[in-house]
């Protein structure tokens, strides 16, 4: 692994300031000040990580309805993400989009679309401007389980195959289409069956250990990158909350998601990694969490204080 | 089929299809960042042969087949628009865009605004629509679907009726920084009609008056157009002198010049090709209510296809489109001088 100590302490911050954010996001919604719904990746934070890792702040990506944390990891300023999520005008979209509808193009998102699986044909496309615009640019289209099921993303990855794009499909598969587990919505039961039916690469990663998704990524933005085509990547990962926040999960037990929580948290792992491996002492690791809380509690501060956009720009932007 | 009659000063004579082509080939020659795909749209040329040429002109980097997946075709061109691509995407046939629905409605007319202006979309989504003289196609394939963008914030969506009109609004929407869907006549392709020499656009959102009229006004846009100037010839042979606008761009209206003919000829006809309920004519009609009120001495008529989905056989697809006659019996009827 050739990620040096900057990097790995980067990487831990930010997977806590993804966790920090939503919980905070969580606690608006929770008192009525969030008016829309929120999707939290809190679980996930190891894919969004680790995968922006390998990028470049001019690679491009497409998000999801939970996107929060593909965001953060590629670079927004969580002070506009939370912005948006509170519908105000200094948020990314001036309070248009919302939270499952958040863009940063500064940084290289180009949105997160709230239909499933529509974001997949959109990366594609970003590829082909990239691959006709000569540059070294390479995408990734984040979608989750639930999307596998969806017509595009299978022609999302048959024209990106036919077309030799330089883009990365990648799954985050987090157990569950809203309330309905894999096993009775995904018939493969090895998902790389699909990379190999479209002739390209794939790979499978614990999603819940970020360098083994650094890793992967970093592969497949090689290859992209050097003009070797797309690669299918699924990272196992688990979500610990609702589809969204206040959703009553009826569908799993209390127990396993603790369970999950438990032995398998991505933070709690990499923490300990740190530790072991890189030679990160505990009152480093707890120096990085409380700049990631800082950060949230900026951006907390930034977006309660930030005027709601102007009733009368409600048409700015409209042209037909 | 109604001839063309409506003349443009020019010396060149072309067809609609030979126009669109034209505009392609100009607006991929003048900026480089223009390019097509779509079903078949290579050496092929597409299904109707629009784009037969730019293959081996522009080569396969630029005039790019696709696998059949318009939902997909239209979400890459979004992408490619959003980063800096210039895309005109073919749909084979308007009624096979219900399968990219999600694309054009929920994505390509919602980034700009829903992303707070960060990102633009200039992609144009040309699709050949109609049936009529385009015969014996069927429920799937002869649809008018232009009430399905209409509706939608979001979208320009313009129907040319003329060749002069089909080139001057395609450079026009491959120029313009916003989505436009293309709709095309399939029943027009073969139209012949001057086109200039030199290079002209048509701007997106105005409407043409095609012919000068008093005693009422006919709104009538793509094929339609035509069999309204028939019509209006028709009742010229009585006396009666219609004016004739066509919109060219259906959102964003002109309404100007609708409510300019109206308030003078004080009575309103509009014309579709589409099945009635929810149509564009339902939209202007209400808007001629709203503005013109106090100018009408009729109440206005519309004049549209049938609400049932395209028959095949003949003897019952005839039944489903409004022609000629049904145009002039409505122009009667607001004059009054229905028998």
């Amino acid at each position: 692994m050739d990620l040096s100590l900057e990097t790995v302490r980067q990487m831990y911050r930010t997977m806590l300031t993804i966790r920090r954010f939503e919980e905070a996001a969580g606690n608006l919604y929770k008192k009525g000040l969030v008016k829309g719904g929120i999707h939290a990746s809190i679980g996930q934070e190891a894919v969004a990580v680790g995968v922006c890792t390998a990028l470049r702040p001019d690679d491009w990506i497409t998000s999801t309805h939970r996107g929060h944390g593909h965001h953060i990891a590629k670079g927004a300023d969580p002070k506009r993400l939370m912005a948006e999520i509170l519908g105000k005008d200094t948020g990314y979209c001036r309070g248009r989009g919302g939270s499952m509808h958040v863009a940063a193009f500064d940084v290289g998102s180009l949105g997160a679309s709230a239909i499933v699986a529509a974001g997949v044909p959109m990366g594609v496309g970003a590829a082909l401007s990239a691959k006709m615009q000569g540059a070294d640019r390479v995408v990734v289209s984040f979608f989750g389980d639930g999307a596998m099921g969806h017509g595009t993303l299978h022609e999302s990855l048959n024209l990106a195959a036919v077309w030799d794009l330089p883009v990365i499909f990648l799954l985050e598969n987090n157990q569950f289409a809203v309330s309905t587990r894999i096993d009775q919505s995904i018939a493969l039961k090895d998902r790389q069956v699909l990379a190999k039916a479209y002739g390209m690469p794939g790979a499978c990663v614990d999603g819940q250990d970020v360098l083994a998704v650094y890793a992967a990524t970093h592969e497949a933005v090689e290859l992209a990158r050097s003009g070797g085509g797309p690669c299918f990547i699924e990272c196992q990962t688990y979500r610990y909350e609702g589809h969204y926040f206040g959703e009553p999960q009826v569908y799993r037990t209390r127990e396993e998601v603790e369970e999950v929580r438990r032995s398998r948290d991505p933070i709690a792992r990499f923490g300990t990694l740190l530790e072991t491996e890189y030679g990160v002492d505990r009152e480093e690791l707890n120096a990085l969490e409380a700049e990631a809380s800082q950060v949230v509690e900026e951006a907390l501060a930034f977006a309660q204080q930030s005027p709601e956009p102007l009733p009368e720009t409600y048409e700015e932007y409209v042209y037909a | 089929m109604p001839e063309l009659t409506y003349q443009y000063e020019g010396k060149r004579s072309g067809t609609y299809l030979e126009a669109i082509r034209e505009a392609l080939h100009e607006e991929m020659r003048r900026d480089p960042t223009v390019f097509i795909l779509g079903e078949d749209v290579g050496l092929h040329g597409g299904a109707f042969g629009v784009t037969k040429g730019l293959f081996e002109e522009f080569g396969p980097q630029r005039v790019r087949n696709t696998p059949i997946c318009e939902n997909t075709i239209v979400g890459a061109s979004l992408g490619a628009a959003m980063t800096g691509m210039r895309p005109v995407a073919e749909i084979m046939f308007a009624d096979f865009s219900a399968l990219a629905f999600d694309q054009i409605v929920n994505q390509v007319a919602k980034v700009r605004y829903m992303f707070g202006g960060q990102c633009k979309a200039p992609l144009v989504l040309r699709m050949p629509q109609g049936g009529l003289s385009w015969k014996s196609a069927g429920a799937q394939h002869s649809q008018s679907v232009e009430a399905w963008y209409v509706h939608t914030p979001g979208l320009i969506v313009a129907l040319p009726s003329t060749p002069y009109d089909a080139k001057g609004l395609l450079k026009a929407a491959i120029r313009d920084d916003n989505p436009v869907v293309f709709l095309e006549h399939k029943a027009m392709y073969s139209l012949k009609g001057p086109v200039p020499d030199e290079e002209y656009l048509v701007p997106l959102g105005q409407a043409d008056v095609k012919r000068v009229g008093r005693d009422a006004t006919v709104v009538a846009a793509g094929y339609m157009l035509h069999f309204a100037l028939e019509a209006a010839d028709r009742l010229a042979q009585d006396g009666i002198e219609i004016e004739v606008v066509d919109p060219r761009t259906l959102k964003p209206l002109d309404e100007e010049t609708i409510f300019a003919s109206v308030r003078k000829t004080n009575r309103a006809v509009v014309v579709q090709e589409a099945c009635r309920t929810a149509g564009v004519g339902a939209e202007w009609g209400m808007l001629i209510y709203e503005n013109c009120f106090d100018w009408l001495d009729a109440p206005v008529v519309r004049v549209t296809g049938q609400d049932v989905p395209i028959p095949y056989a003949s003897s019952l697809e005839g039944l489903v489109w409004p022609r000629t006659e049904g145009i002039v019996q409505a122009v009667r009827e607001v004059l009054y001088l229905k028998e």
